[in-house]
């Protein structure tokens, strides 16, 4: 099974930020960069898979040039390949633009001869939290979209019917050839996802090709090995520009909180200070007698 | 008219995110571009700045009786066999059917909430807006970059599809109206039904109550370390014959249940005393706590957001500072 996993570069942030001149964006000069925590799993999840069924993984961003770092950090993980579409800040595009050039280029990677049976994203942006990139390019693709999934499997058989049905088996699918040229469709498989519902764990399964958003916890995203890091800085990565943006984003400015002024006592330091804790518990009388 | 998706919990009672964004609706009539009938209604446009609800599934007497003292003059009550087990796309279809064309419809930024809406969005060709926490004339304020920035946009098009952020509001009741509960006949396409739920596996029942009631919370974050450094903490908790409340990345990595989760996807709690221990005091997580009376950190860095927004603070290792308050605690008991 072949399958593409969408991550994003974004800030690394830990404590507060400043914004740059326009007040369109975050500073981000000083500061270092990765991919969100669902797109970490989503990577951990697509090399997992992809091991079990035979078949590749490849990473793909909408991002400047920089962004090529993330993918080389997927490829040392274990991911096969990336695809950058270069732009120099997605901030100016809206969700909609980003499924959209994303959808274009897995059409144009299927004229030549790639094809992907499933696509991973996270459910949402570590910076944007728009929560709808999946969903909009699912509806691109015509594909269904499954989000909120911490685990997948690939499964025998075909979806099942009613509430109890359903595929089993834990075999592995057989490499899908992708179909004749065009986007895969049908016959490349079925996935059981889970994910976290109101009321316990839901299973979903799903014929592909299909979208699945995932939402961290699932799975430990793994470390890059020697090998992976060698691996990485060679491997091929096709390169795109990004058009100009379509809808556009509606974004106006960024605000950022108010300072508010610490009004804290500090007890003291360290397990010396237990006793003074010990006093405000009493004080607030929250000690069982 | 804003419509809102209503979430109901298994007993058919509005979930308290969802009283939160029907209040939200309620309060902000200058939330919708125009006043608009839902399409699929016979009958006098509803009043421009209306709040009504769509339920899908279960719906009790107190639930009506409740989103009328929110201030929900229609409850569209959609209930079909197809819909019986969540599949997104279906009951996103559903609630488009009976969404105006022009108006706002939102619901809370839960899992659920979030991929309707999205969903949603893509059906009636709109924009959505996630998280959003205000709205004036000056456009929506949203949450991004996890909360460490807000975002001022404007979305356009007649009809603004949009989540709250969770807590970003508190419940308030107005004039209890008695609202018109309307029901309908659905179609609902096959293609919408290959995303359903084919089984779900309960678990331990998702019951927050012990931490909702609880007069003294212990609350615990990355900082415990693993899934195994939670001794101390929940002894203090027996100490206190409090209840355990942790931040999402405890949950995310598996250690805690999600019922102890705290914060705007979490519980919303109003202890006497909330002792927060190796958590950082993200926006996510403080939503969850405004209504704690007294605050208490313990955290290594003292410039950690939760120690400067805290009443007091012990500067320290959680478990070593953790672990001398309850030698303390059983000393004096002596
Ligand atoms: C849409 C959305 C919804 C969210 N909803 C929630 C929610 O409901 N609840 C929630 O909690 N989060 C939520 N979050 C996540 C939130 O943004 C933070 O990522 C999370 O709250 C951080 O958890 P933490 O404080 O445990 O971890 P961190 O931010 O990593 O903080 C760990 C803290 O522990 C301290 N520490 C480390 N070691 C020790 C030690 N030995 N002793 C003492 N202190 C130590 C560190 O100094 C640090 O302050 C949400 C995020 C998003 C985007
Ligand atoms: N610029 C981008 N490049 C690649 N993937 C993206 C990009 N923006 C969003 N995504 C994917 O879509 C998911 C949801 O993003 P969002 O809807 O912006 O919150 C992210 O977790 C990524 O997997």
């Amino acid at each position: 099974m072949n399958i593409l996993v969408c991550i994003k570069r974004v800030p690394d942030i830990a404590g507060s930020v400043t914004l740059d001149a326009t007040g369109t964006r975050i500073d981000d000069s000083g500061l270092g960069h990765t991919k969100s925590s669902h797109e970490e799993c989503a990577v951990e999840l697509a090399i997992q898979t992809a091991a079990a069924t035979g078949g590749t993984v490849t990473v793909l961003t909408v991002g400047p040039a920089e962004a090529v770092e993330q993918l080389r950090a997927a490829v040392a993980v274990g991911a096969n390949d990336g695809i950058l579409v270069e732009a120099a800040d997605p901030s100016v595009f809206a969700p909609e633009d980003i499924a959209q050039i994303i959808g274009d280029v897995i059409r144009d990677r299927a004229e030549a001869g790639q094809t992907f049976d499933l696509v991973l994203t996270g459910d949402d942006a570590a910076d944007t939290g728009d929560f709808q990139v999946g969903i909009r390019l699912a509806y691109d693709l015509e594909y269904p979209v499954l989000t909120n999934i911490q685990t997948i499997r690939a499964v025998d058989g075909d979806v099942g019917g009613g509430g109890e049905g359903g595929a089993t088996g834990s075999g592995a699918v057989g490499a899908a050839d992708g179909g004749s040229g065009g986007v895969a469709d049908g016959g490349a498989g079925v996935i059981e996802a889970r994910g976290i519902g109101p009321a316990g764990t839901e299973v979903f399964t799903l014929a592909l090709p299909a979208v699945i958003a995932v939402q961290e916890g699932g799975v430990d995203p793994r470390y890059p090995s020697i090998t992976g890091r060698m691996k990485a800085k060679k491997a091929p990565i096709a390169e795109y520009d990004a058009p100009e943006p379509g809808t556009g984003s509606p974004r106006i400015r960024l605000e950022l909180p108010e300072v508010r002024q610490s009004s804290v006592t500090i007890l003291g330091e360290g397990p010396d200070a237990a006793p003074a804790l010990v006093d405000v518990l009493e004080e607030i009388g929250v000690m069982r007698p | 008219m804003t419509l809102v998706f209503v979430e109901t919990d298994t007993s058919g009672e509005v979930t308290l995110t969802s009283a939160e964004a029907v209040t939200f609706a309620r309060k902000n009539p200058q939330l919708l571009p125009d006043g608009g009938a839902t399409t699929s209604r016979e009958g006098a446009a509803p009043p421009s700045g209306s709040t009504e609800g769509v339920v899908i599934g279960l719906l009790s007497d107190s639930a009506v009786n409740e989103l009328g003292r929110l201030g929900v003059s229609v409850i569209h009550h959609l209930e079909h066999p197809d819909l019986a087990d969540y599949s997104a796309a279906a009951w996103a279809q559903a609630i488009v059917d009976i969404t105006p064309e022009s108006g706002t419809l939102m619901a809370s930024g839960t899992p659920r909430g979030m991929e309707l809406m999205a969903h949603a969005a893509v059906r009636t060709g709109q924009r959505m807006a996630a998280n959003v926490i205000a709205c004036d004339d000056d456009g929506l304020l949203r949450q991004v970059f996890g909360g460490t920035a807000f975002e001022r946009l404007r979305l356009d098009g007649d009809l603004h599809v949009i989540t709250i952020a969770g807590h970003a509001c508190t419940p308030e009741e107005t004039d209890p109206t008695d609202p018109e509960v309307f029901d309908y006949d659905l179609d609902v396409a096959e293609a919408d039904l290959t995303t359903r739920v084919r089984r779900t596996e309960a678990e331990a029942a998702d019951d927050a109550s012990g931490l909702t009631s609880a007069r003294a919370v212990v609350g615990a974050g990355r900082g415990v370390g693993s899934e195994n450094g939670f001794g101390e903490v929940l002894e203090l908790v027996d100490h206190l014959g409090g209840a355990l409340g942790v931040s999402r990345v405890v949950t995310g990595l598996g250690w805690r249940p999600h019922a102890e989760q705290v914060g705007q996807t979490g519980s919303r709690i109003s202890p006497d005393v909330y002792i927060a221990c190796g958590i950082s005091g993200a926006i996510q997580h403080m939503a969850g706590i405004e209504g704690a009376k007294t605050l208490i950190a313990i955290n290594t860095d003292e410039e950690a957001t939760m120690v400067q927004r805290a009443d007091y603070a012990i500067i320290g290792d959680l478990h070593e500072v953790i672990a001398a308050v309850n030698e303390e605690i059983v000393r004096r008991r002596g």
